[in-house]
């Protein structure tokens, strides 16, 4: 049986810290565009998730 | 006492050489496997034998055996059952699922070709015991054709049309054509996808034929196929280059997505066109009076 958790943010990377609030989710400050992407691609590969783009800057990843 | 022996060996011969002609082997049916297949020669063999007895049976007149005879019938129940079992198990494990769906059809077909298995074996030495074995013959290779003909189900490229289709970005969602797959958020992805990326439209041909694909089994079927012969990109813990298929509500057609290890579009479209229509996903809307009527 997989009991890993699906369908719900594990982690959101931004390079932007005034679009975020506190929530249940690690959110991670990146530095620039270059490090977010970085981030979230090992992020993705180490919880088996897919990387999603918010469209504003915000990048969150999944598990489906 | 010749006549009983030639009529149950012509039966079981016969038997014997439907179910290994409707025993399908290349890459897509299921077994694949070896031992599989002896497994199933070896239960076509019981079901031959089977049919092949029973006129005898009767002929003699020994109407203990012919109730023996429905009772070992009764064994070729659990020939679905022991195929689902299996397969189910095998799904466990695959990163591309067959589906519940497809099982199931896989699983009843192998029931159904044992009953046909008894009925050509029945009839072939029927027509030996009280015709001769050169009616034998004839009678044995038209049940043959009959029941290689009744398993020949019907697929994708009868009821739908599969064309090529464009995939593109827009903004951070996948399209094919104008059905949004998914959204995807990493650049480097995005370009393999636009790179290796294969997209084409199934456009179903009526109402029935929309239901069908409409059904998440179908879809998963049609995956599992295309998977199985020209392999996926996806990784265990790298789902991003998934096969989708997804549907245009408004027009019903479906969108399928996939990066192939092997990019070959002319392929990609002719296995779609092969798939086999599920049983238990097959739309009858057309058959009722109101889907006629609403379909106008």
């Amino acid at each position: 049986m997989d009991n890993s958790i699906s369908n719900f943010i594990l982690a959101i990377v931004t390079t932007d810290a005034n679009k975020v609030l506190p929530g249940s989710c690690p959110i991670i400050l990146a530095a620039n565009q270059k490090e977010q992407e970085k981030v979230s691609l090992l992020l993705a590969r180490i919880l088996g998730g897919i990387v999603h783009d918010l469209e504003n800057g915000l990048y969150f990843i999944c598990r489906h | 006492m010749a006549k009983y022996g030639l009529a149950i060996l012509a039966g079981i011969v016969a038997g014997f050489v439907a179910r290994w002609l409707m025993l399908r082997s290349d890459y897509r049916h299921y077994p694949t496997y070896p031992h599989g297949q002896l497994t199933h020669l070896a239960l076509g063999f019981i079901a031959a034998s089977l049919g092949a007895v029973a006129i005898p049976a009767i002929a003699k007149p020994d109407y203990v055996a012919v109730t023996f005879l429905v009772l070992a019938a009764q064994q070729f129940r659990d020939v679905r059952n022991m195929e689902r079992e299996s397969l189910s198990h095998l799904e466990e494990t695959k990163i591309i699922r067959r589906g519940s769906d497809y099982i199931e059809g896989i699983a009843r077909v192998f029931e159904a070709r044992n009953y046909l298995v008894i009925m050509t074996a029945l009839f072939t030495s029927a027509a030996t015991y009280w015709l001769g074995w050169e009616y034998a013959v004839v009678v044995a290779v038209v049940l043959i054709i009959i029941s290689l003909r009744l398993m020949n189900g019907s697929y994708i490229g009868n009821i739908a049309e599969v064309v090529a289709a464009e995939v593109h970005f827009e903004g951070s969602l996948l399209k094919v054509n104008d059905v949004v797959i998914m959204n995807v958020g990493l650049p480097q992805t995005r370009e393999k996808i636009l790179k290796e990326g294969m997209g084409v439209l199934i456009k179903p041909k009526d109402d029935n034929a929309r239901l069908t694909l409409d059904a998440p089994g179908q879809r998963m079927a049609i995956i599992h196929d295309v998977v199985s012969i020209l392999g996926s990109k996806v990784e265990i813990n790298e789902t991003e280059l998934m096969p989708v298929a997804r549907k245009n509500p408004e027009k019903g057609y479906l969108a399928f997505f996939i990066v192939a290890n092997e990019p070959d579009l002319d392929y990609f479209m002719e296995i779609i066109r092969k798939v086999p229509v599920l049983e238990s996903a097959r739309g009858t809307t057309l058959k009722s009076y109101f889907g006629r009527k609403a379909a106008d």
